[in-house]
């Protein structure tokens, strides 16, 4: 099952035809497989990684660090979850060390994050402090490279 | 340059009698054209893991730029030990049991140049790597070819040896899993041509540089590590295939002092040592590689699968590869010989593979296809193939 996993993580366009094969199971199985963690929720969704850039769109990413006053009983989550509901927010982790969530935030502009941030995010009872940090250049995303300059340099035929 | 005279006939006689690769012509074809999916390359498409360049690109940066002791940078020489130790469990002293050379290909030269009387004879089972015959040859040995059959899934029998066994015998030379039917020998298999080389007091040159690329459950077994086989086996192996280190250039021969005192002295006066870049990069394979070097073969075994089941839906009889990265086809049901069927499929499918018999005459009626090569292209290359034969079934 992980190396079904594996294979979807990294392309997950790739036919159940070429899928079972590889991975010495008929195409039924390996769909049911699916389905199953599809339905278990080990499999959350498939998405496409877009070089946004590249197509010519300027949108802005700031990973945000924040810092929380823990409530009772809850703990952080109640106040994770506040903040991932937001649809602006992409990504949010809860973290060891100097502060208490990751947040990963998208905006058209620096400003439409900067206005996310004061307005919304750090107005929320229980945050306590924001750092912001925008990125400037990704090199690298979920495993792969941006700008990958690598290619088969081997001979045509070789013995 | 313009020439005169015709100096072909000052030629040594060794050299004349050899014949070009026949892989040569299909190159010439397939490099001239534009969307060729390509299974005919005999070398890994991964480029080598960034630990191990980067390691070099470190040793560069620090000065590392001389030559080495002929043998290879002790530190190199002590991993290649302790890696045959602990995978294998056969021991080898890196002060005098191992060489490193400039890939295997140099260790094979070594080896039958420092074995070799003239006329001395070589078994060689087929179909086999294109150099073991040429090797051979330079070196004063008359090769002797054996064939292995298909319906013994390429693996070379003892009866098969005895066959060609004369008093003038003094070396097999084995490669296992094989280059290019993707054969293996299992524990049994050699355990049987262990005895036959015992019986003859044979010398073995045994090629493992794909050993670490074996599949399906099986596992290498090591040649030298057979009971009684070390001392008259000089093991071969490199870091080519399985660390996808072609171009570096390094690999090693392990063997009795004798014998590896011997080919080091070939080797000072010819090559003097391994690139000391290459060298370091091979210390960082062996120490922290592995996990790299297991990811590429998992990969692999996924392209062979697919690839198996491609070639046997179409209806060619092809047995299952369990090493390497080449699947061999039998392709003689389409009425082509070898070079026929390879050169039409170029030309109407632009798919290159290479023909059988570049590897021996029993290589005739099949191909070989390399899958190392990404799974699209595969996929790709199998369609074209597929609806080749679909035209061209007789």
């Amino acid at each position: 099952m992980r190396e079904l996993l594996e294979l979807l993580e990294h392309d997950a366009r790739r036919p159940i035809s070429e899928i079972a094969p590889m991975l010495g199971k008929s195409e039924y199985e390996v769909e049911q497989d699916i389905k199953r963690l599809e339905k278990d929720k080990v499999i959350l969704s498939y998405n496409t990684l877009i070089n946004w850039e590249k197509f010519g769109d300027n949108m802005v990413t700031a990973i945000i660090e924040v810092n929380l006053m823990p409530q009772r009983e809850v703990g952080f989550d109640a106040i994770a979850e506040r903040i991932y509901r937001f649809d602006e927010v992409r990504t949010v982790y809860l973290m060891s060390g100097s502060f208490d969530l990751m947040v990963i935030i998208e905006g058209k502009s620096l400003k439409d994050v900067a206005n996310f941030v004061s307005t919304r995010l750090s107005t929320i009872e229980g945050v306590t402090q924001t750092r912001s940090h925008f990125i400037l250049k990704p090199y690298k995303k979920d495993g792969v490279i941006i700008n990958d300059e690598e290619r088969d340099r081997r001979l045509v035929v070789s013995p | 340059m313009k020439v005169q005279r015709d100096f072909k006939e000052r030629l040594s006689p060794a050299v004349q009698s050899i014949q070009p690769s026949g892989i040569r012509k299909f190159f010439d074809i397939a490099a001239k054209m534009e969307d060729v999916i390509s299974l005919g390359v005999g070398e890994p498409d991964f480029v080598t893991p960034w630990s191990i360049r980067e390691s070099c690109v470190y040793g560069l940066e620090q000065g590392y730029t001389s030559y080495t002791a002929n043998r290879g940078l002790l530190e190199l020489r002590e991993e290649i030990a302790r890696h045959y130790d602990s995978v294998y469990d056969v021991q080898y002293d890196a002060a005098t049991d191992i060489l490193v050379t400039v890939g295997v290909s140099e260790a094979l030269d070594l080896a039958m140049r420092a074995l070799l009387s003239p006329g001395d004879e070589v078994l060689i089972p087929e179909p086999c790597y294109v150099s073991y015959q040429a090797c051979t040859i330079l070196a004063g040995g008359v090769p002797v070819a054996v064939p292995a059959k298909l319906e013994n899934e390429f693996r070379i029998t003892p009866e098969e040896l005895e066959a060609h066994v004369t008093p003038k015998t003094k070396v097999l030379l084995i490669g296992y899993p094989n280059n290019p039917t993707g054969a293996i020998m299992t524990r049994k298999d050699l355990m049987a041509i262990a005895a036959f080389a015992e019986e003859h007091d044979l010398l073995v040159i045994s090629d493992e540089i794909y050993g670490d690329l074996t599949y399906g459950g099986e596992e290498h077994v090591c040649f030298s590590a057979l009971p009684g086989m070390q001392e008259r086996t000089l093991l071969l192996n490199g870091f080519s295939k399985a660390y996808a280190m072609t171009g570096w250039r390094i690999g090693y021969v392990l063997g009795a002092p004798d014998l590896i005192a011997a080919m080091t002295k070939i080797h000072q006066y010819t090559m003097l040592c391994a690139p000391i870049t290459a060298q370091l990069a091979a210390i960082e394979a062996l120490r922290h590689g592995e996990k790299y070097m297991k990811k590429m073969v998992a990969e692999y075994d996924r392209r062979r699968r697919l690839i198996y089941e491609g070639f046997t839906k179409m209806g060619l009889n092809c047995f299952e590869p369990k090493g390497a990265f080449y699947i061999f086809p039998d392709i003689s049901t389409t009425g082509f010989t070898s070079e026929e069927f390879a050169e039409k499929l170029l030309e109407s499918e632009h798919v290159a593979l290479v023909p059988g018999n570049a590897f021996g005459a029993c290589g005739e009626g099949h191909v070989r296809c390399s899958y190392a090569t990404s799974i699209d292209k595969i996929s790709e290359a199998l369609a074209r193939i597929e609806n080749f034969i679909k035209h061209h079934r007789r």
